[in-house]
């Protein structure tokens, strides 16, 4: 287990910054394992940006990275995203 | 409420502090006046931004520690000496100073007085902060919820809301303390780190399907939810909380 683990919860306002809702509560589909669950239960590692992990498998969910002006966002290894609306 | 704060963009807002109150030799209370708060959920949180003269941000989250109370937010900061901000909130900042902060933030690890029972809250260190937010709220809504707290310090002084969650207890909350590293004379409590056994005898048993909410440092929260599980406890009913090896 890595300290410096964190999860969702976390990310929550990194998050509604980028999708204009509440994700943690979002239901994400792993592309990995193809378990579901809620985005606040994903493992989440902080660096030079911000690596989600499918807290079953622990394959990549997503990447965000920030700078001044601009995020990018690799959302390859979610399956689907379920919100509430 | 609920829909306006699931839905739209976050923007900063300038919270003017209002008071501090000193809560553990590292540990302070910081409320803050917030004029356009729509209120918030037991366990959500907030962002804080602070800008050097030189333009430089360092943002930071930290858990709403207060039950909803009209533009009153009130966050528990625990001071990290090596910290960026911390220092800042809990040494520097007095009342009349403004900071930006945004929120509230988050749905996952919320709590509603409406939710089905018995509530089961392990905290560990200044994990206690969104938990206390839910015995709060709970107390202000007057709920009878059965709701049982096993909080985790490392000393009797190390414990945050001492004398609040002694006068809160009864009407359905039971509250227990692990006291890790010292103990004072005369402690029966439980004097080691939370684990397996004290998770059994503290909480309630599987059948009746507790709701749990964890929150404190990683290896904290990954030994209560390993735990839980293997006691029998239904996954999906763990919700959990980390803050790093050091705190937010």
């Amino acid at each position: 287990m890595d300290e410096l683990m964190l999860d969702g919860n976390a990310i929550a306002g990194l998050l509604q910054e980028l999708f204009a809702v509440e994700m943690t509560t979002a239901i994400g589909t792993c592309g990995g394992c193809g378990a579901a669950g809620p985005v606040g239960a994903a493992h989440v590692y902080r660096g030079p940006g911000v690596v989600l992990r499918c807290p079953h498998c622990d394959n990549v969910l997503a990447k965000i990275v920030k700078n001044d002006s601009r995020l990018w966002i690799d959302l390859k290894g979610i399956r689907t995203l379920e919100v509430a609306i | 409420m609920a829909g306006t704060a699931l839905r739209g963009r976050l923007s900063w807002q300038l919270a003017e502090l209002v008071e501090a109150v000193a809560e553990t030799p590292r540990v302070k209370t910081i409320i803050f006046n917030v004029p356009s708060w729509p209120g918030h959920r037991a366990g959500q949180h907030v962002d804080v931004r602070l800008t050097a003269e030189d333009g430089y941000q360092a943002e930071r989250s930290y858990s709403i520690a207060s039950a909803t109370d009209g533009t009153r937010v009130a966050l528990t900061v625990q001071r990290l000496d090596d910290g960026e901000v911390s220092p800042y909130l809990t040494d520097e900042l007095q009342p009349g100073d403004k900071i930006e902060l945004r929120g509230p933030i988050g749905g996952y690890f919320v709590w509603e007085p409406s939710e089905d029972g018995p509530l089961m809250l392990v905290a560990g260190g200044s994990g206690i902060v969104p938990l206390m937010a839910m015995i709060r709220t709970r107390a202000a809504a007057d709920d009878d919820t059965e709701t049982r707290l096993l909080y985790s310090s490392r000393s009797q002084d190390d414990v945050i809301y001492r004398h609040e969650l002694k006068r809160l207890s009864g009407n359905g909350l039971t509250v227990v303390h692990a006291l890790t590293a010292s103990q004072p004379p005369g402690w029966t409590g439980y004097a080691r780190r939370v684990d397996a056994e004290m998770l059994a005898e503290v909480a309630p048993p599987p059948a009746e399907r507790p709701r749990f909410y964890a929150c404190g440092p990683t290896p904290f929260v990954e030994a209560v939810a390993e735990s839980l599980v293997q006691l029998g406890h239904d996954p999906l009913a763990i919700k959990t909380e980390r803050f790093g090896p050091t705190g937010h």
